[in-house]
C-alpha cells in the first residue's frame, strides 16, 4: 500500500526527469533566451512588431533554420488564460454566492450535478462545440460587433475572417473553467461556519451585507485559491484551444488575431517534427508548462485548504 | 440637539436603510443573472451535444471501420477498439495503484506526515496538463522503443488515473463509520485484516464508481494519445503497433472537411458523453446512499 503511494512521487519525479532530458539539447543552445526575443531583436522592436503590424516582424519559431523562441506560445497562453478568467470569475463567484446562500434546496442538488458532469466532458468535446458553434457564432456576430465597437484600441481588427483567435479560445476556456471555479468557491463558502452568518445577521444585517461580511471576508482566501486553480486548468488547457486558436506563431496586438498557446504547439507540431532540435524546444515548452502548473496547483491547493481545513477534501 | 437637526438624521437613516436594502436586492438579483448566464449556455451545449450525437449515431458507427475519404457511411468499430484496448492497459496499471493507495492515505497512513505530502501531490498531479503526461511516456517508452504504440498510450492513460482513483478511494473509505472498524477490531482482528476485509469491502461500491469515474474520465483524453498511440485508420488490435482512439478519431475528423467525417465525431462525441454520465450519476447515486447500505 504505502509503495502505490509513494508511486504518486515516483511519477511526478518521471515526469521531471523526461522532461528535462529531453529538453537538455535545446536548453544548451538557447538557454534562458529561449523564452525572451529571437535573435537580433529586443524588447524594442519585439513590442513594435506587435503594436504596429507593417514593422518588421520577427520570425519566433523557425524549425528550419532552427531558430527557436517560445515568446508567441507564452503569450497566448497568458492572454487566453487571462481573457477566460476574466469571463469566468465574476460569473463563477456568482453562481456561487446563489448557490449557497439563496438558492431554493430543490434547485441546488440538480445544478450540483450538472456542475460535476460538465467539469467530466472532455476537453475534445467542448473543442468540438467550439468549431462548429462557438467559432461561427463568433465570426457572424461577435467579433463583427467588437470591431465596430472597440476597434479604435486596436485590440480589435478585422483582419482574421476566420472567427478562430485568442478571443475564441478564452470564451470556451472560460466555459471549461466556470464549473471547477464555482464548484471550488461554492465548497469554500459552505466551509465558513453558519455561526459567522448568524452573528451577522444578528446586528440588523441584509442578506448581502451578511454574504459580503460573514462568508465571502472569511472564504476569501479560499476563493482566491478556486481562482488559482482555475488558472493552472486554464493554462494547460489543450484540446479545445487547439481547436479554435488558429495555430499561427505571430504576436499580434489584436485579441482576435490567430496564436498558438504553449499546449496546443506541442499538440499541433510534436508528431510531425522531424530533427531533434525542434523536438527537444517543444519539450522545454512542456517542461516550462509542467513547472508552471505545478507552482499553480501547488499554491492554490494550499489555499483552498487554508480554508476548507477539517472537512475532508472532494476530489472533483 | 435641534429637532431640525434629528429630522435629518432620521432623513439620512431612513434614505441609508432605503440605499442597503436596494443593494440587497441588486445582488440578490445579479447573483441570479450570473446563475443564469452559466446555466443557459452550459445545458445549451450539452442538449446541443446529444442531439446533434443522437441524430449521427447508427449501427453501422459501431460496426463498420472509417471508410476512404469520398466513400459516405462507415464508423468507428476501430476506435472504439482502440479506446477499449488502451483503457484496459490504463485499469490494469491504474485501478490497482490508485487502490492501494487510497487505502494507504485512509487507513495505515492516516494523519501521518506521509500521508499529506501524498494527498498533496496527487492533487497537484491531478491538475497537471495531460500533454505533459504524453510527453514523459513518449520519452520513456516511444524513444527507446522506436514507434507509437497501444502499450505506450495505455500507459499514458493509467498513470493519469492514478491520482483520481486514489483519492476517491481514500473519500469512499472515510465515509465509512468508525464504529464498524471498532468492531472488527474488538473481536481481535488484526489491523490489516480489518482494513481489507471490513471497511474495503463495505466501501467497495463507492470505491468501484469511483473507479468508473476515472475510466470515464480517461476515456476522453486526447492529448496524453497523440504522441504515445498516434491514431490509425484501420482496424489494429496489436500492442505494438499505433491504434485508433475514440477523442483521436474526433480531433481529426472535427478538422477535416467532410460533413461525414463531422457526422462521425458528433456521434463518436455522444458515446464518450454517455460514458461520463454514467458514471457521475452512479457515483452520486453510490455516494447520496451512504456506503454502509451498500454492503451485503
Amino acid at each position: 500500500m504505502i509503495l502505490c503511494a509513494l508511486s504518486i512521487f515516483g511519477i511526478v519525479a518521471l515526469i521531471a526527469v523526461q522532461l528535462v532530458k529531453g529538453s537538455q539539447l535545446s536548453w544548451d543552445k538557447f538557454g534562458f533566451g529561449f523564452f525572451s526575443w529571437p535573435e537580433g531583436f529586443n524588447f524594442g522592436s519585439v513590442f513594435k512588431a506587435i503594436m504596429d503590424p507593417n514593422s518588421p516582424q520577427p520570425n519566433y519559431w523557425d524549425p528550419v533554420n532552427g531558430h527557436f523562441s517560445a515568446l508567441p506560445f507564452v503569450y497566448g497562453t497568458l492572454v487566453s488564460s487571462f481573457l477566460g478568467l476574466l469571463m469566468a470569475v465574476p460569473l463563477a463567484i456568482g453562481v456561487a454566492v446563489f448557490l449557497t446562500e439563496m438558492c431554493p434546496g430543490i434547485l441546488r442538488a440538480p445544478l450540483a450535478f450538472l456542475t460535476e458532469l460538465l467539469a467530466a466532458i472532455p476537453s475534445v468535446i467542448y473543442g468540438l462545440w467550439a468549431m462548429f458553434v462557438l467559432v461561427p457564432l463568433m465570426r457572424e456576430h461577435i467579433n463583427p460587433w467588437l470591431v465596430q465597437l472597440l476597434g479604435w484600441t486596436g485590440f480589435f481588427s478585422d483582419d482574421n475572417p476566420t472567427g478562430l483567435g485568442f478571443l475564441s479560445a478564452g470564451v470556451i476556456l472560460a466555459v471549461m473553467i466556470l464549473p471547477i471555479i464555482s464548484s471550488l468557491t461554492r465548497e469554500v463558502m459552505s466551509a465558513v461556519p453558519h455561526s459567522q452568518r448568524e452573528a451577522v445577521l444578528a446586528l440588523g444585517a441584509t442578506r448581502w451585507e451578511m454574504i459580503r461580511m460573514g462568508v465571502l471576508r472569511n472564504a476569501r482566501i479560499g476563493i482566491v485559491g478556486a481562482v488559482i486553480l482555475g488558472l493552472g486548468r486554464a493554462l494547460g488547457e489543450t484540446m479545445a484551444v487547439t481547436m479554435v486558436i488558429g495555430n499561427s506563431i505571430e504576436i499580434h496586438r489584436s485579441l482576435l488575431s490567430n496564436g498558438n498557446s504553449m499546449a496546443s504547439v506541442i499538440a499541433n507540431q510534436f508528431s510531425e517534427a522531424s530533427d531533434n532540435l525542434h523536438l527537444s524546444a517543444l519539450i522545454e515548452i512542456g517542461l516550462a508548462l509542467f513547472a508552471v502548473t505545478i507552482v499553480v496547483n501547488a499554491l492554490a491547493q494550499l489555499l483552498v485548504w487554508a480554508v476548507t481545513r477539517g472537512a475532508p477534501a472532494r476530489v472533483n | 440637539m435641534g429637532l431640525g437637526e434629528l429630522r435629518v438624521k432620521v432623513e439620512r437613516n431612513r434614505l441609508r436603510s432605503f440605499l442597503r436594502e436596494q443593494t440587497d436586492r441588486l445582488v440578490t438579483g445579479l447573483a441570479i443573472l450570473a446563475t443564469l448566464l452559466v446555466v443557459a449556455p452550459l445545458v445549451a451545449i450539452f442538449v446541443y451535444l446529444v442531439f446533434k450525437g443522437a441524430s449521427s449515431l447508427n449501427v453501422s458507427f459501431f460496426t463498420q471501420n472509417p471508410k476512404p475519404v469520398g466513400e459516405s457511411g462507415g464508423g468507428m468499430a476501430n476506435a472504439i477498439a482502440g479506446s477499449g484496448i488502451l483503457l484496459g492497459i490504463a485499469s490494469l496499471i491504474g485501478i490497482p495503484v490508485g487502490i492501494g493507495g487510497g487505502i494507504f492515505l485512509a487507513e495505515f497512513g492516516r494523519g501521518t506526515k506521509l500521508a499529506d505530502a501524498v494527498r498533496f501531490t496527487a492533487d497537484v498531479l491531478n491538475g497537471v496538463p495531460s500533454i505533459v503526461m504524453g510527453i514523459a511516456i513518449y520519452a520513456l517508452i516511444v524513444v527507446p522503443q522506436g514507434h507509437f504504440s497501444a502499450f505506450a498510450g495505455g500507459v499514458a492513460l493509467g498513470i493519469m488515473m492514478i491520482p483520481t482513483v486514489c483519492r476517491t478511494t481514500e473519500e469512499m473509505l472515510l465515509m465509512v463509520p468508525h464504529a464498524v472498524r471498532e468492531a472488527a477490531l474488538a473481536l481481535g482482528v488484526p489491523n490489516w485484516r480489518s482494513v481489507l476485509s471490513i471497511t474495503v469491502k463495505t466501501a467497495s461500491p463507492g470505491i468501484i464508481t469511483g473507479c468508473m469515474l476515472a475510466f470515464a474520465r480517461v476515456a476522453g483524453e486526447t492529448a496524453p494519445l497523440i504522441f504515445t498511440a498516434l491514431g490509425n485508420t484501420y482496424w489494429s488490435t496489436n500492442l505494438n503497433r499505433e491504434i485508433a482512439a475514440l477523442p483521436l478519431q474526433i480531433w481529426i475528423y472535427a478538422q477535416s472537411p467532410y460533413d461525414d467525417w463531422h457526422r462521425l465525431a458528433w456521434a463518436g462525441a455522444l458515446v464518450l458523453i454517455i460514458l461520463i454520465v454514467t458514471a457521475v450519476s452512479l457515483v452520486r447515486y453510490v455516494t447520496s446512499r451512504g456506503v454502509l447500505k451498500g454492503a451485503s
